[in-house]
């Protein structure tokens, strides 16, 4: 018995998500008395790999197949659940994340385990092994009872520090046969931001909504997120003008996010937009309306002209940093 | 080309969600239900697919009774027929394996579906129906073109998006912008009322977990205000209390 992470990596480097889940997984494991073991696919560096140890594995299972490295949904589930079965494993958790929610619902299937998504805490496992996940886009939680023996837990962003153990980690080279039908999906090209913070990983988000009035104020947004190193998003209107791209869309229909710090600027709080957010820990919402309704879910408001605050916060926060 | 896309039937965004009997149930009092918002994309896109390449659109739900207005609508929009596997979808693998069955008794070219449900947010159906059909499985899908036998998507990933090829039959998870929301109109209504609505039972299933109470986050505090005048009280605030700078 013992619990098995998948982690994903961004071009040989590990995703700050899925060390968060290695930190679970190792708490997990100190919990149910075995210990926290890693799959990693594609390029991943020796140094990178004594990160994954000090967030607390003691094992990995490093794949080194090169084809590895993009991710392809079968591909990376056939690999998982090889490993899964050879390290005698019985819970998987890994990090949310576009690839990792896709790879976890096919090897519910394979490995006839079932999956619990969305998860924010440690299980209960006083009887049984109890699960709180987060249900209608963070307006509630479901207390789930596991009923398999096997489990794969996919957790939410920023629900756990990440460990500082000194573990020392032992990688081991691990071979998967792959058929080709799981390479069936060719990925013929990838459109990505380069350099910038990645909104769903980011530890503090910007967002600008219509109130910005136009891509050209975008400077003054860009320049607190600068001084705070933070992501920067948006509201649905605003990436349906064009203002800003698809993929900064935060909400219901965009992404989810739960920093530590949200900031938004001149969004009005629509129930779709909040749906993105309120997984965050802290909400500051800088609006001229003191109606509007985001006022509602902030911890911290300004009311005042985004032209005039949005300089002087930045000033502010550079004095102090 | 044959079209399956399978919808959900869940509370409108905008609805209070509350609980009754002691947390252990969704309180349904004054909560409007709709087509989910992403399945509501899927079958948009479903519809142009099969106006420019023909075939046949089915539309599928597996819940109770309660469902069929909502199924309705779905043929308001442009699906042909509809089918309702008559059980409460008790978990995620339950209902795929459902979906799965009628997936293969139909042998459908596409199968579409939302990228997540808005009521439990798992997006996991349509991977575990890929992998129970031994199908490839994409999501979430921002583009979804047709060529022959091949599909042609962009899927969503951190920071970007990705193009794939992929021979049909497919599984897909989709999104904006994958097509715009299509509203019944009254011909698509009144058409919609003839259209089959097939009713089938559960076939026997396997259930992995089950929900046994529910919570709502703890009720925000006030909202501290300040104006521009008082940036250094908000900043030692968010450093000293928030702990985030
Ligand atoms: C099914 C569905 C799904 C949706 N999904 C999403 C989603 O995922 N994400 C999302 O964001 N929206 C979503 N929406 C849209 C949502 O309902 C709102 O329309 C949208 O969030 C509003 O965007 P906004 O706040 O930027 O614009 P507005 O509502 O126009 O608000 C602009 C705000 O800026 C303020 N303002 C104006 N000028 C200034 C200034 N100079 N300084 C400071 N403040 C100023 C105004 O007081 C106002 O509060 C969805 C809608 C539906 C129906
Ligand atoms: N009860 C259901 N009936 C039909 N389709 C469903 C059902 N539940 C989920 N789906 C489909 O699966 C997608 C993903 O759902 P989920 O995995 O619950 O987030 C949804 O967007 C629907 O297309």
């Amino acid at each position: 018995m013992s619990v098995l992470i998948y982690i994903e990596h961004e071009e040989g480097v590990v995703k700050k998500s899925s060390l968060e889940a290695v930190s679970y997984g190792k708490s997990l494991a100190e919990s149910l008395g075995t210990e926290a073991l890693v799959v990693g696919l594609g390029s991943i560096s020796p140094d990178e790999w004594t990160l994954v140890g000090h967030a607390g594995a003691s094992k990995g299972y490093h794949v080194t197949d090169e084809r590895l490295n993009a991710g392809i949904i079968q591909a990376h589930t056939a690999a998982v659940s090889e490993v899964f079965e050879h390290s005698g494993a019985d819970v998987l958790v890994l990090a949310k994340s576009s690839l990792g929610d896709a790879v976890a619902a096919r090897l519910s299937v394979k490995l006839q385990a079932a999956l619990v998504s969305n998860v924010v805490s440690l299980p209960d496992l006083a009887e049984g092994f109890k699960v709180k996940r987060s249900i209608f886009t963070g307006k509630a939680f479901a207390i789930t009872a596991v009923q398999t023996s096997k489990k794969i837990l996919a957790i939410k962003k920023n629900i756990l520090e990440i460990r500082q153990d000194a573990t020392d980690i032992a990688v081991e080279e691990f071979t998967v046969s792959l058929v080709d039908r799981v390479f069936a999906a060719k990925i013929t090209g990838t459109d990505k931001a380069e350099g910038e913070i990645s909104l769903p990983e980011a530890d503090i988000v910007v967002s600008g909504g219509r109130g910005m009035k136009g891509p050209e104020n975008w400077g003054i947004i860009e320049d607190l997120a600068k001084a705070l190193g933070a992501a920067t998003g948006c509201s649905k209107p605003v990436s349906d003008l064009n203002w800003r791209p698809h993929h900064e869309h935060v909400g219901q229909t965009g992404i989810k996010v739960s920093p530590s710090l949200y900031v938004a600027v001149g969004i009005s709080g629509a129930i779709q937009h909040l749906a993105g957010v309120n997984a965050s820990k802290n909400i500051l919402v800088i609006n001229k309306d003191p109606e509007a309704p985001f006022f509602k879910a902030a911890d911290y408001g300004i009311v005042g002209d985004a032209f005039e605050v949005l300089p002087k916060l930045t000033e502010a926060i550079k004095a102090i940093k | 080309m044959k079209i399956l896309v399978c919808i959900t039937h869940v509370p409108d965004t905008t609805s209070r969600i509350q609980f009754t009997d002691n947390n252990t149930k969704f309180d349904k009092t004054g909560v409007q239900f709709v087509i989910g918002p992403y399945d509501d994309y899927a079958l948009a896109r479903a519809v142009e697919l099969r106006d420019q390449t023909g075939g046949k659109l089915t539309v599928l739900n597996v819940g109770e009774a309660e469902t069929d207005p909502t199924l309705r609508k779905a043929l308001a929009i442009g699906a042909d027929e509809a089918i309702r596997i008559n059980a409460y979808p008790k978990d995620s693998y339950f209902v795929a394996q459902q979906i799965a069955r009628v997936a293969q008794e139909g042998a459908y070219d596409l199968i579409l579906m939302g990228r997540e449900s808005s009521d439990y947010n798992g997006g996991m159906v349509h991977g575990m129906v890929g992998e129970m059909m031994g199908l490839p499985s994409i999501s979430p899908v921002m583009r979804l073109d047709i060529e022959g036998n091949t599909a042609k998507l962009s899927r969503e990933i951190e920071g970007g998006k990705e193009e794939l090829e992929v021979s049909l039959p497919l599984v897909a998870g989709c999104q904006e912008p994958i097509a715009e929301w299509k509203i019944p109109n009254m011909r698509g209504i009144m058409s919609a009322r003839s259209k089959p609505l097939t009713v089938k039972e559960a076939d026997a299933y396997d259930v992995h977990a089950s929900i046994v109470s529910y919570a709502l986050p703890p009720a925000k505090g006030a909202v501290k205000l300040f104006d521009k005048d008082q940036m250094e009280e908000l900043v030692k605030l968010l450093k000293n209390e928030a702990n985030v700078l």
